[in-house]
């Protein structure tokens, strides 16, 4: 029980939920359906991202050109809409063009042997920049309202958003994967000890493979689902969102070294930074403020844990020093 | 003591041949040259002038950076480092016109060893990875300054003449930024290759364990590594507000990108130990001088992004394959032996 | 094997795509909805009484920039004079999205005008409708939304005078024998800049302009060194360059900074839209001759007026509707909902000691 409270995802489950009654509390016009569907909103596509993203961190690899990917399908959602293709085609296209993007992120690593770090950093820029080509810097805005409209609007008239259905699903898919299945299992494994792993049998390489497939997949599916939010294919869309997933995926009380973390913690990180961040701009709090409070919650998300690791660690030494002596 | 002195000296020029920063030279010299083909004005004494100007900034980041990589960690808190140090240099100038220059570089200096000396901290005391660690200050850092400087900004007209005229002025025909660039970059390359401490900084980012058990002072050069960085992205910061004489608190927004890619295209493996500080500021110049032939060649600019993209991929499979081949021959030899 | 069966996948998921297109959909083409805003139709009642109270947000592009601060300072002094409650929120970067969360967030907080110079005319637009059916006013100002989704534009000058004035100091400068000129602009989808080439294209295509020749249209984007660097591209590629026009603030210091600091001084004239304040030293060392703005606190202050008519049930935005911004004196809505602040000022080493803005 001591244990299983002092484990950081429970403490951010703890501290979200805190957050949430406070603000309800506190801060005017926070805790109103309307204000509900803006925070879903606002929150779809680092929720989403951050899915797959749990699942490669967790087996020790990042994906930094999540964002890029987003940008690039958003920029070729809106090229292929001004060719004049149907969008019930350029919808699965894009997600598709994701995977492929994913794909070469995947190959890169685990067939060439790369650090994803580096890899990820350069498709980052590779995939903003051939975002930037397709569509340069100019935006396409004419798509049809059946489905601007479904992206923004709520199920009847309530206050539930309609992107919450896919959000909750993905987010149990994906919990069901990583939490109940011998796949999620091996993830951690490949996390702990990517060697091990390798000799007990898991398929490494191509597990990691298919996580940057999916990944790629999924940061598709967020940049044709933000160009129907804003009704703005561009470039430039997303543009640093790779932070933003890191961040609070990492909150969440996912290790960066792999081998730890849970998805419950990371949708909680991602509740966390959305709820204080809406807060904050309801009271008139700039912008600006949220991003020392980002920062200082991703480094405090690894510090604190290990600052009670260590003092642990020395409390248990002295005693059985004590008890030695005696 | 050092690793090199073990090695048996081998022809010089064989040696030159091997190394990666060639690769970068000679592809730099086939962009300037195809790139002067088209239009003769690049190798213009102007159009020098400004490509080096434009890579002084990122070759004195780009040093601190390798540094950090070499030791197997990241700094990504440099643009934000640069921002900070920009927004202090220019209001303090605007605020005493009187202060003479060497002030202004001091407090950029002093201020940016703070923002790195706080990352190296919390690396090296926190247990907190340098990736995770310099995430957070890239928000925090810059999340100061835009509480600090708030939605104003610092003009040229409100900056004095010579802290302005410093980014056009020089010294027997080379412009000052360009001087403290080739210091900057000279002067680490210098230390990192015959100096003890340099080669302890390889040590530690070849095998981190073996280095604490061999007795480097582990500790003492991860804060170092990192409060030099941090210090020249606080003096890179002095450098662009007196170049571009308009600062306001994005001032270097995303500059981390640029730097890491010149680091990784000069041949810097991210998996530390290998690399040299000379090579990552002729990463930063290639860089340079691709933006800079886009825009001579014509050729839309939204291209470049994705050059930059694709040449960090080249840089890493190329520093791949030497790897494999080096195991290899190094397997070869002990079998033989 | 592995990368085969992965290969196998993708390109059977990209066959079943392009099957589903043989079967058709929605296309550009065939559709049409735009989904416009829910239009209240109220009338105007010319003699309401100005309410008091009122609470105006302003949402500039982004926050840290010198143009949009001082058309928010003309705002705030308008809203001082109304009675009204002033606010200023806005992102920190000029992109589409970010301006979307500050408009939900002012649907929450109950404003009564939202005050906005659009980053893309489009993104925002769900949002604003979404404050249009929340009773909120909505005024555009320096950069316009789409006219579906917002009440009433003020507009800093007609597109024609600007273009024309920027016509005319490029002859002005490029001297007797004329030659070539660049222009040096924001982003290539930045709505005003666009229409203001536009119409300095249609100018130069005049007899009296064909000593001119326009070479090229570079992009700084809006962002310092990108400009600064543009400028020096420019020169690189057309060494013969008499004129730099830059119709954009940040473009124009840029331009005349670079200049200013190579070789090329004196040889090239600057000139365009620019900041008194950011101009000052380059008209003084001679860099610049002569440049044009109107007053943008203006701008600002006409907004809040605006604004509060609308909300006080004065005026709806139709064509004809007439209402009195304070100072400035009356005001008549034109076609498409667009007020017209008046015409542009020129700043010259003469006079530009009498402007702080």
């Amino acid at each position: 029980m001591f244990k299983k409270l002092a484990s950081w995802d429970s403490i951010i489950i703890l501290l979200t939920v805190l957050v949430l009654i406070v603000a309800s509390v506190v801060v005017d016009n926070f805790g109103t359906s309307r204000n509900f569907t803006f925070m879903v909103l606002d929150l779809m596509p680092i929720i989403l991202v951050a899915l797959p993203m749990t699942f490669i961190i967790i087996t020790g690899e990042i994906d930094l050109s999540v964002a890029s990917v987003l940008g690039l399908t958003s920029s070729l959602m809106g090229w292929l809409w001004n060719h004049d293709m149907a969008i019930q085609t350029i919808i699965p296209l894009c997600i598709v063009i994701g995977a492929v993007a994913g794909a070469l992120n995947g190959f890169l690593i685990t067939g060439l042997g790369l650090p994803s770090l580096a890899v990820t950093i350069g498709t980052l820029a590779l995939y903003r920049g051939l975002a930037f080509v397709v569509l340069g810097d100019s935006a396409v805005a004419d798509f049809p309202f059946n489905f601007t409209g479904w992206v923004t609007g709520t199920l009847g008239d309530g206050s539930i958003p309609n992107v919450l259905i896919p959000i909750i699903a993905m987010a149990v898919v994906f919990g069901v994967i990583l939490h109940a299945t011998p796949v999620g299992r091996a993830l951690y494994a490949i996390g702990a000890n990517a060697q091990a792993a390798h000799f007990s049998g898991i398929r490494v390489a191509r597990t990691k493979l298919w996580l940057y497939v999916v990944s790629g997949a999924v940061s598709g599916l967020v940049g044709v689902l933000w160009t129907l939010r804003y009704s703005s294919a561009r470039a430039d869309n997303g543009a640093g969102l790779e932070l933003a997933v890191v961040a609070a995926v990492l909150l969440g009380g996912v290790s960066i070294f792999g081998g730890k973390g849970s998805l419950p913690g990371v949708l909680a990180g991602v509740v966390l930074l959305t709820a204080l961040q809406n807060a904050l701009r309801l009271e008139d709090v700039s912008g600006q403020a949220l991003n020392i409070v980002t920062g200082a919650l991703l480094v405090l998300s690894v510090l604190l844990p290990n600052i009670v690791t260590t003092v642990r660690g020395n409390w248990q030494r002295r005693r059985l020093r004590q008890s030695a002596a005696q | 003591m050092t690793p090199l002195a073990l090695q048996k000296p081998r022809k010089p020029t064989m040696n030159l041949l091997k190394t990666r920063e060639l690769g970068i030279l000679l592809a730099l010299a086939l962009l300037v040259l195809y790139t002067t083909i088209n239009n003769p004005r690049f190798l213009s004494g102007q159009s020098i002038r400004d490509n080096l100007l434009n890579t002084a900034i990122l070759a004195v980041m780009a040093t601190g950076q390798a540094i950090v990589v070499i030791t197997r960690n990241i700094d990504l808190s440099v643009g934000s480092v640069l921002g900070i140090s920009a927004w202090t240099a220019a209001t303090m100038m605007s605020d005493h016109q009187g202060l003479p220059m060497i002030v202004a570089i001091l407090v950029g200096l002093a201020v940016g060893a703070v923002a790195g000396l706080l990352n190296g901290v919390l690396v090296r005391y926190g247990k907190v990875p340098a990736l995770v660690v310099t995430l957070g200050t890239l928000y925090i850092y810059r999340g100061i300054t835009y509480q600090w400087a708030g939605g104003s900004q610092v003009n040229a007209d409100k900056l004095p003449a010579h802290f302005l005229n410093f980014a056009n002025d020089s010294l027997l025909g080379i412009p000052w930024l360009v001087l403290i660039a080739l210091l900057v970059v000279g002067g680490a390359t210098l230390v990192m290759r015959n100096y003890r401490v340099g080669r302890e900084l390889y040590a530690m980012g070849s095998s981190p364990q073996a280095a604490e058990l061999a007795g480097i002072k582990v500790a003492r050069n991860l804060l170092g590594a990192f409060v030099l960085s941090g210090a020249l992205a606080g003096l890179a910061g002095v450098l662009f507000a007196a170049r571009f004489g308009t600062v306001d608190a994005s001032a270097g927004t995303g500059y981390e990108l640029n730097v890491v890619a010149a680091v990784v295209v000069g041949g810097v493996a991210v998996f530390g130990g290998s690399g040299t500080v000379w090579g990552a500021g002729l990463g930063a110049l290639l860089l340079t001088v691709i933006s800079s032939a886009l825009a001579v060649l014509d050729i839309n600019q939204f291209w470049q992004q994705a050059i930059v993209g694709a040449l960090i991929i080249l840089a890493i499979c190329a520093d791949r394959l030497v790897a494999v081949r080096i195991a290899r021959s190094l397997r070869k030899r002990d079998a033989h032996v | 094997m592995l990368r085969h069966r992965l290969a196998v996948t993708i390109s059977a998921a990209s066959i079943l795509t392009l099957a589903v297109a043989g079967c058709g959909g929605t296309t550009k083409k065939n559709s049409s909805d735009t989904g416009g805003g829910a239009q209240t139709a109220a009338s105007a009642n010319p003699n309401a009484q100005l309410k008091t109270g009122l609470k105006i947000a302003y949402l500039p592009k982004q926050l840290n920039n010198p143009y949009s601060d001082v058309e928010t300072s003309g705002g705030e002094a308008a809203v001082k004079e109304l009675q009204g409650e002033y606010k200023k929120v806005g992102p920190n970067d000029a992109s589409a999205s970010s301006q979307v969360s500050y408009i939900n967030t002012l649907i929450q907080q109950q404003q009564d005008v939202i005050v906005i110079a659009a980053n893309d005319p489009n993104a925002v637009c769900p949002s604003l409708n979404q404050a249009r059916s929340a009773k909120i006013k909505i005024v555009t100002f320096d950069s316009d939304a789409s006219k579906a989704c917002r009440d009433i534009f003020i507009n800093q000058a007609t597109t024609e005078g600007i273009g024309e004035s920027l016509a005319k100091m490029a002859l002005e400068q490029a001297g007797a024998d004329g030659g070539q000129i660049a222009v040096l602009s924001a982003t290539p989808n930045a709505t005003n800049q666009n229409s203001w080439i536009a119409v300095m294209k249609t100018e130069l295509a005049k007899p009296e302009y064909s000593k001119l020749k326009l070479v090229k249209v570079a992009y700084g984007n809006d962002d310092d060194q990108k400009s600064f660097q543009e400028a020096q591209g420019l020169m690189q590629s057309y060494p013969n360059l008499k004129v730099i026009v830059a119709p954009t603030t940040v473009g124009i210091a840029a331009a005349a900074r670079y200049i200013g600091s190579s070789s090329y001084k004196g040889k090239v004239a600057v000139t365009g839209l620019g900041l008194p304040n950011q101009m000052r030293q380059y008209v003084k060392d001679g860099t610049v001759k002569k440049f044009a703005l109107w007053n943008p606190a203006d701008i600002g202050y006409l907004a809040a007026y605006a604004g509060a008519a609308l909300a006080s049930g004065q005026i709806t935005g139709a064509q004809g509707d007439k209402f009195t911004a304070g100072k400035l004196g009356a005001y008549t809505v034109g076609a498409n909902g667009e007020v017209v602040l008046g015409p542009p000022t020129e700043f010259t080493a003469d006079n530009i000691d009498k402007f702080n803005f």
